[in-house]
């Protein structure tokens, strides 16, 4: 039976195919203004007899074919479970929720913490900061300056007032580079407030697009001085979980 | 409605259209929220009446009231003693503070960063569309937080009825004398405002007619704890919040006609959800009319809300007043003590508060607890981390929501939620 798994997050569609033969298949699109088509055009490329939705749009799904959903962090707990057996913690930064999931022995969630209510610090901040600083999303955070280079920090976590001490620092002669190293300490920094409200235990996973971002992984190591676990595609953590529930 | 009410409203000085749109907006919500739940018990038609005419016949109801020279005392906290009330032949009434309302008006005399009840009740005033205020001879505030106090000086402003009654932050003995002392003042601005002697009489019939509607409500909240639950959390809730503006013996009789159907359901094992659906029990800030936001929430993803840890639920009706005394000072001292009973956060330190919601848990068997606050209400939002401790150690799910009257947060409050029901049913 072939197993699929959706996850309609605020900015990409993502879609999982769990063969026969043990082999998956992933699929990845811009969710844009019209989340359902693009669904309903990655399922009928690669029809699967099962499907499971997830994420922000899951309940889309839910509503044009009666398909079953499960939350994101059900979701990203199942998938990391999968490609790591040892996670007990899942951190997932997506396009606009930034969460922190602490995992019993089995896998099942003990207890999760989110973001509020606003882009702040999630995925979406991260895309609106490269642009400011003229890198493109999959250059952001490889020339970042070093640690110790000046003594640059961004206040602000609103995406918002975040762009506009960017702006100004910038007009301050600031290299981007500076900035691109304390932008990355503030969501580092976000991510860590949001963990100690719940158990982190290891082994810990970074999982969501933003698990890309290199720096992003060496500053969560640094802070937490622990091993952080990123799979070759953080970002369809939760679709598999999905397909696999 | 069942007539056109314009020509009171107009007398009332509501502003027509303003009202019109709440009225139309109110509608499509209680129809949407309440009329598309299904399993409801019939003796719920009595309460989508009240609500159907509560700015309409009931209102006609208090004029009617009036004109007999009866007083319309509006308030805003269980801290004011509706028993006095009654005692001078008033009317309590809850004053309308539950939905988002005129906040930009509200903004030109209180800061943004109010909770969202506060800011309701001076924007409902401001825009013209509570005929509640209007019909209201007093209005009670009392010193339960620090934005309510210092809002019911701008209130004062805005409608000239205001009075205060302090209520203490802690419950020593010296607490006590001035909670006693306000009682004992709030008995004689009763007797002034309805110029009206409070008799033994008058009172023993009084507190007989609250307790008797406290008893009412302590039943439905005993039967909710039964599995199947025989009642959706949104209707328990709507309930408790028209306990507050209904006519209290009516409202008494209709609850336990409602209350006998439930008795009925439990003994056929018939429930709104799925026996082994996730029951779910509320703490923290109160919920006023129509604030079914969170209710809805749970409700609509499976679960099944059990009972209200709030002022608008079991912190209201939790302790019956002893009728048994001989002198109207007697009376006085005892109801100051009954009051002083309550849980408020506004005490310090309150840890009898954790004891109440652990016992409440086990009795409705609630298979987690929501902490609920209100943006800005810091009190219920410190009391939460210690309610989260307590939870833990008897290991008791729990998860903290802190919203307020809008809808911009309802995606992420939906994920919450939803995966906190995942985590309890995967337990």
């Amino acid at each position: 039976m072939k197993r699929g798994g959706i996850d309609i997050g605020s900015r990409f569609v993502k879609y999982v195919v769990l063969n026969d033969g043990g082999t998956a298949s992933f699929y990845k699109s811009e969710t844009g203004h019209n989340p359902l088509s693009v669904c309903k055009r990655l399922i009928s490329s690669d029809k699967p007899d099962k499907l499971t939705a997830t994420g922000y749009g899951r309940h889309l799904m839910e509503v044009w074919d009666d398909i079953q959903a499960i939350t994101e962090i059900k979701a990203v707990a199942r998938g990391a479970k999968e490609v790591f057996p040892r996670c007990r913690t899942v951190i997932d930064i997506g396009g606009q929720d930034t969460k922190v999931v602490s995992l019993r022995a089995d896998g099942r969630v003990l207890a999760f913490e989110m973001n509020d209510r606003c882009a702040a610090g999630t995925g979406r901040f991260m895309e609106i900061m490269a642009k400011a600083l003229g890198y493109a999303i999959s250059d952001f955070g490889q020339v970042c300056a070093p640690d110790n280079d000046g003594n640059i920090t961004i206040n602000s976590m609103c995406t918002v007032f975040a762009e506009s001490e960017v702006v100004s620092l910038i007009n301050k002669g600031v290299g981007r580079e500076q900035i691109s190293r304390s932008l990355h300490l503030s969501i580092a920094q976000k991510v860590i407030a949001l963990s100690k409200r719940v158990e982190v235990n290891e082994d810990i996973v970074f999982a969501g697009g933003c698990a890309k971002n290199r720096r992003l992984i060496s500053m969560l190591e640094d802070s937490f001085q622990k091993t952080i676990f990123v799979s070759e595609s953080p970002d369809m953590l939760a679709a598999l979980g999905a397909a696999l529930y | 409605m069942s007539k056109d009410y314009k020509d009171m409203w107009k007398g009332l000085g509501l502003n027509i259209d303003a009202h019109d749109g709440l009225l139309s907006v109110l509608t499509n919500a209680y129809t949407n929220i309440y009329l598309s739940q299904k399993e409801r018990p019939k003796g719920m038609s009595y309460f989508d009446f009240v609500i159907s005419e509560v700015h309409g016949l009931r209102i006609e109801e208090l004029l009617n009231a009036k004109a007999k020279g009866k007083k319309i005392i509006g308030t805003f906290c269980i801290f004011v003693p509706e028993e006095l009330i009654l005692a001078v032949d008033g009317v309590c009434i809850g004053l309308c503070s539950g939905a988002d309302v005129g906040s930009d008006s509200a903004e030109t005399h209180i800061p943004r960063n109010t909770c969202a009840l506060i800011k309701s009740f001076i924007g409902f005033k401001l825009s013209g569309i509570c005929p509640y205020v209007e019909t209201a001879d007093l209005i009670v505030g009392e010193t339960t937080c620090d934005g309510k106090k210092k809002a019911y000086e701008a209130f004062d402003k805005i409608t000239g009825k205001v009075y205060v009654m302090e209520v203490p932050n802690k419950k020593s003995e010296s607490d006590m004398r001035l909670w006693k002392q306000e009682i004992r003042q709030f008995a004689e601005k009763l007797q002034a405002v309805a110029s009206k002697q409070i008799t033994p009489e008058k009172l023993r019939e009084a507190v007989r007619v609250v307790n008797e509607k406290r008893a009412a409500l302590q039943r439905l909240s005993r039967l909710r704890g039964s599995d199947p639950a025989p009642i959706s959390g949104l209707d328990a809730l709507l309930i408790n919040q028209i306990s507050f503006f209904d006519d209290p013996v009516r409202f008494t009789a209709k609850l336990n006609e409602l209350c006998d159907e439930l008795d009925q359901r439990v003994k056929d094992g018939r429930g709104v959800a799925p026996a082994g659906a996730p029951r779910i029990m509320i703490a923290g800030s109160p919920m006023a009319i129509p604030n079914w936001k969170l209710h809805a929430v749970i409700e609509a993803a499976g679960a099944v809300v059990v009972g209200e840890e709030s002022c608008v639920g079991e912190r209201n009706y939790r302790t019956l007043l002893d009728d048994k005394f001989d002198s109207i000072d007697q009376a006085l001292e005892m109801i100051a003590e009954r009051y002083l009973t309550i849980d408020c956060a506004c005490f310090t330190p309150n840890d009898e508060r954790l004891d109440n919601i652990i016992s409440m848990a086990g009795k409705l068997r609630a298979d987690g607890v929501i902490h609920y606050s209100l943006l800005f209400c810091t009190i219920y939002m410190m009391e939460s981390y210690k309610v989260q401790n307590s939870l833990k150690e008897k290991e008791i799910p729990f998860l903290r929501i802190e919203t307020d009257y809008s809808s911009e947060d309802m995606g992420q409050l939906k994920t919450r939620v939803e995966a906190f029901l995942e985590m309890i049913k995967g337990a």
